[in-house]
C-alpha cells in the first residue's frame, strides 16, 4: 500500500525568524490558556510593592525616596518567581527534547521563548509600575523614569534569568538555587535601574544609567540566548 | 545509513553497554530489545545526538555526528518516552506545533487527514489534557505520518497502543522502509515486519 | 615538556602530588617575607597611620579573587570545547580558594574602611561588585553540589562561570568608571606606581605568596577530586592511598 499522504506543503526555510515566531506564538498561546498562573505572579508583584508602606511609616518624603527601589526589588522578585515556568513544563513533557532536536537554531528558539516570557511577565510589570508609583506619591517625571528604566531592564531580567532557569532544570533545590545563581547577575541591573531614579531625585543626569542599561541589554540579547542554549543542551544530556 | 562503532555508555558507576556496533542501511529497520534498565533509551538518545557516548562513534551518512549535529537534526524524527504534548493545546494544535518545529508547514487538510488516519478525528479540538494515554500516543503516530524524514528513532513506540494502533504503526514502519527510510526502535514488542529488512540488537 | 601527557587524571595525579609541596613551601617563605616587609619594614603612611598595613593582605587577596575566577573561566572554556574531565576538575578545585580570597578581601576591606573612612561598609561600585563576586563563587559551588551527574555538573558550572566573568572587568574598572569612595588604582602596568617602592614590593611579594598558595591548594584539592571521581578506574587500585 503506497503512502497516499504525499505532502503538498513546501519545506519552510529554517531561519532565525521562523524559529522565534514558532516559539513566541506557541508560548503566548500556552500562557493565555493558563491566565490564572500569570495573574497570580502579577498579584504577587502588586502585593509586595504595597507591603512596604505598611512596614515603615507612610511619611511622604520617605515613601517617595523608597518608591523606585521598592518597585524594582518587587519586579526582580516577581521575575525570579516566574522563571521556572520558562522551561520546566517543556522539560517535563519531553517538548524541550524536540525543541533541541529541531533543525531551527536553538538560540533562536530560546530567544522566542524568552520574548514570550517577557511579554507575559516583564511587560505587565512595566505597565503597572506608574500606577504603583502613585501609591508612593511619585511625581510624573519620576514615574516616567522608573517606567522607562523598567522597560529597558525587565528584558535583561528575562534574558539573564533564562540562563539560570536552564542551568537548574530538574536539579535539587530548584527555586532557591535559581535565585542564588541569578540574583548576582541581576544586581547590576537593579543598581543602574533604580539608580536612574536616585539620580533624577538628586538633580543629576540619568543618561549614564540608561546608557549602561541599554549596553547591558545589547550584551544580554547576544549572549544570553547562546548561554541558555548551551545550558539547555547540558540539561538534556 | 546509520553506523555505530564501539559504543559504550555508563550511568554513574554502572556500565550500561560496551562496544556496541551495528550498521543499518537505507530501507532497513533495527529493533533494539532488552530488559528494562539495559540502556535502550540511552542508546537511542546517543543515536539522536542528545547525549554523548562514553566511548565510540556514530556515523550518519558517513559523517561522524557530534551531539546536536545539524545534519542529524534535519534528518531525524525522535519519539521518546514522553509524547511531547502540551496539556493546554488541542490535539490538532499539538500536532501542528510539533510538525512546524521541524521547519515544515503542513496544510490544514494534511493535519486533519493525519489525525483521521489514527482515529483521532473526533478528538481534534480537544485539549490534550483529556486524552487517554493511547490517544496521546496516536498523536505521535500522526506525527510520523506527516514527517518526511529519512531516520526514525522510536523509543517504545508500541506503548499504550491497542491492536488497531499497533497495526497502524507496523504499516507506517513498513512504508518508511519501502521508501528507503531507516527505522531504529527500542521495543519489547514483536513487529510484523518483512524479516529480510529487519535486524535485532539485544542489549543485556 | 609535552603538556598533553598530563591531560589525563591518571598522569596528572602523581605530577600534582610532586609539585604541590614546592608551591606550598614557596608560598610560606614568601608570606613570611611579605608580612615582615608589610608589618615590620615599611614606613608608617603619612595619611592613614598604621591601619594602612592591612593593604598587604587586602590587595593581594582582591587581585587573587579576580584572577582565580578568570582562571576558572579559562578551564571552563577548555572543558566545554574539548570535553576534558581534568579541565573541569581544575575549575572545581579552584572555586573554594577563590571564594576564600574574595571573603578575605571583603573582610580586610571592612577592617580597613573603619579607621580610614569611618565605616565598615559602603555600597560603592568596587565593594558591591566584589560582593557579587563572592555570591557568584557560592552559586558555582552550590550548582556543582546540586547536580548529581559529574559530567553535567562540570559543563553547567563552566557555563555559569563564563557568564559571571562579565563581572570581573566591572570590578576592575569600577574605580575608574565611577567617582566613588574607593581609592583609585595605585598600581598600574603603564604609569609609575604612586606609592613608596617598599610598600609596592611588600604587596607584590604577598601577591606571589597568595598565588603559590592557591596553586598548591588547588593541586591538592584536584588530587582529592580525582580520587573521588575516578573511583573504579584501573590505575587507582595501584595507589598507596587506596591499598594501604
Amino acid at each position: 500500500m503506497t503512502n497516499t499522504l504525499a505532502l503538498s506543503a513546501s519545506e519552510a526555510p529554517s531561519g532565525v525568524g521562523a524559529a522565534v515566531r514558532w516559539a513566541v506564538v506557541r508560548d503566548l498561546r500556552l500562557a493565555l490558556r493558563s491566565r490564572a498562573e500569570l495573574g497570580v505572579q502579577l498579584l504577587f508583584y502588586v502585593i509586595v510593592v504595597s507591603l512596604f508602606p505598611l512596614a515603615s511609616s507612610p511619611e511622604r518624603t520617605l515613601l517617595a525616596t523608597m518608591g523606585p527601589g521598592v518597585i524594582w526589588v518587587a519586579a526582580l522578585l516577581a521575575s525570579l518567581l516566574s522563571l521556572p515556568r520558562l522551561f520546566a513544563s517543556d522539560f517535563a513533557d519531553g517538548t524541550l527534547e524536540q525543541i533541541a532536536l529541531s533543525p531551527f537554531p536553538l538560540p533562536a528558539l530560546v530567544s522566542g521563548k524568552i520574548l514570550a516570557h517577557w511579554l507575559t511577565t516583564g511587560l505587565p510589570i512595566v505597565v503597572l509600575a506608574p500606577l504603583l508609583g502613585l501609591q508612593y506619591g511619585l511625581e510624573p517625571p519620576m514615574l516616567g523614569i522608573v517606567t522607562l528604566a523598567l522597560l529597558v531592564g525587565t528584558p535583561i531580567l528575562s534574558l539573564l534569568g533564562a540562563i539560570g532557569a536552564a542551568l537548574t532544570l530538574g536539579v535539587r533545590g530548584g527555586g532557591s538555587l535559581l535565585a542564588l545563581l541569578v540574583l548576582p547577575l541581576y544586581v547590576p541591573v537593579l543598581i543602574f535601574g533604580a539608580g536612574a531614579a536616585d539620580a533624577m531625585r538628586a538633580g543629576l543626569p540619568t543618561s549614564p544609567h540608561f546608557s549602561l542599561l541599554v549596553a547591558g541589554l545589547l550584551i544580554a540579547l547576544v549572549g544570553a540566548p547562546l548561554a541558555t542554549a548551551a545550558a539547555v543542551r547540558i540539561a538534556l544530556d | 545509513m546509520l553506523e555505530a562503532q564501539d559504543l559504550t555508555a555508563r550511568r554513574g558507576a554502572a556500565t550500561l553497554f560496551t562496544r556496541v556496533a551495528f550498521r543499518v542501511d537505507a530501507g532497513r529497520a533495527l529493533l533494539v530489545t532488552g530488559a528494562n534498565g539495559t540502556g535502550k533509551t540511552t542508546l537511542l538518545r546517543i543515536l539522536a545526538g542528545l547525549t554523548m557516548p562514553d566511548a565510540g562513534t556514530v556515523r550518519w551518512r558517513g559523517e561522524p555526528i557530534a551531539p546536536f549535529a545539524s545534519s542529524l537534526r534535519e534528518d531525524v524524527v525522535f519519539i521518546g518516552h514522553a509524547p511531547a504534548l502540551k496539556d493546554e493545546l488541542t490535539a490538532e494544535e499539538n500536532l501542528r506545533a510539533l510538525i512546524e518545529l521541524t521547519a515544515t508547514h503542513p496544510t490544514d487538510a494534511e493535519v486533519s487527514a493525519a489525525l483521521t488516519s489514527v482515529a483521532l478525528d473526533a478528538q481534534r479540538k480537544l485539549p490534550a489534557r483529556v486524552l487517554s494515554q493511547g490517544q496521546r500516543r496516536r498523536i505521535g503516530l500522526a506525527r510520523l505520518r506527516l514527517s518526511r524524514r529519512p531516520l526514525w528513532l522510536l523509543d517504545e513506540p508500541a506503548t499504550a497502543l491497542d491492536a488497531a494502533g499497533l497495526d497502524s504503526l507496523t504499516q507506517m514502519i513498513a512504508q518508511q522502509l519501502a521508501i528507503g527510510g531507516t527505522v531504529i526502535a527500542a521495543t519489547h514488542q514483536a513487529f510484523d515486519l518483512p524479516t529480510e529488512r529487519t535486524a535485532t540488537l539485544a542489549l543485556s | 615538556m609535552n603538556f598533553y601527557q598530563f591531560s589525563s587524571p591518571a598522569s596528572f595525579y602523581p605530577f600534582a602530588g610532586r609539585l604541590a609541596p614546592w608551591f606550598a613551601g614557596a608560598a610560606a617563605v614568601l608570606a613570611i617575607v611579605g608580612l615582615w616587609i608589610g608589618f615590620g619594614v615599611a614606613p608608617t603612611d603619612f595619611q592613614q597611620g598604621e591601619a594602612y598595613r592591612i593593604i598587604f593582605i587586602h590587595v593581594p587577596a582582591a587581585w587573587m579573587s579576580m584572577f582565580i575566577y578568570l582562571v576558572m573561566a579559562f578551564w571552563g572554556m577548555l572543558a566545554l570545547s574539548f570535553n576534558t574531565r581534568l579541565s573541569a576538575m581544575m575549575a572545581q578545585a579552584l572555586a573554594p580558594t577563590g571564594a576564600l580570597m574574595t571573603f578575605i578581601a571583603l573582610w580586610t576591606g571592612a577592617l580597613w574602611g573603619r579607621p580610614t573612612w569611618g565605616t565598615y561598609w559602603a555600597w560603592d561600585a568596587r565593594m558591591t561588585s566584589e560582593l557579587i563576586l563572592l555570591f557568584l563563587y557560592f552559586g558555582i559551588m552550590a550548582l556543582r553540589s546540586a547536580i548529581d551527574d559529574p559530567r553535567r555538573a562540570d559543563r553547567a558550572c563552566a557555563v555559569l562561570t563564563i557568564v559571571g566573568a562579565v563581572n570581573i572587568p566591572i570590578i576592575y574598572f569600577s574605580v575608574q568608571w565611577w567617582n566613588t569612595l574607593h581609592q583609585g588604582a595605585s598600581v598600574s602596568l603603564s604609569a609609575a606606581p604612586k606609592m613608596a617602592s617598599i610598600m609596592l614590593l611588600g604587596m607584590l611579594v604577598m601577591t606571589f605568596a597568595a598565588w603559590f598558595y592557591t596553586i598548591a591548594v588547588a593541586l591538592w584539592r584536584a588530587r582529592a577530586i580525582i580520587l573521588e571521581r575516578e573511583r573504579g578506574a584501573g590505575w587507582m587500585s595501584a595507589l598507596r592511598e587506596i591499598t594501604a
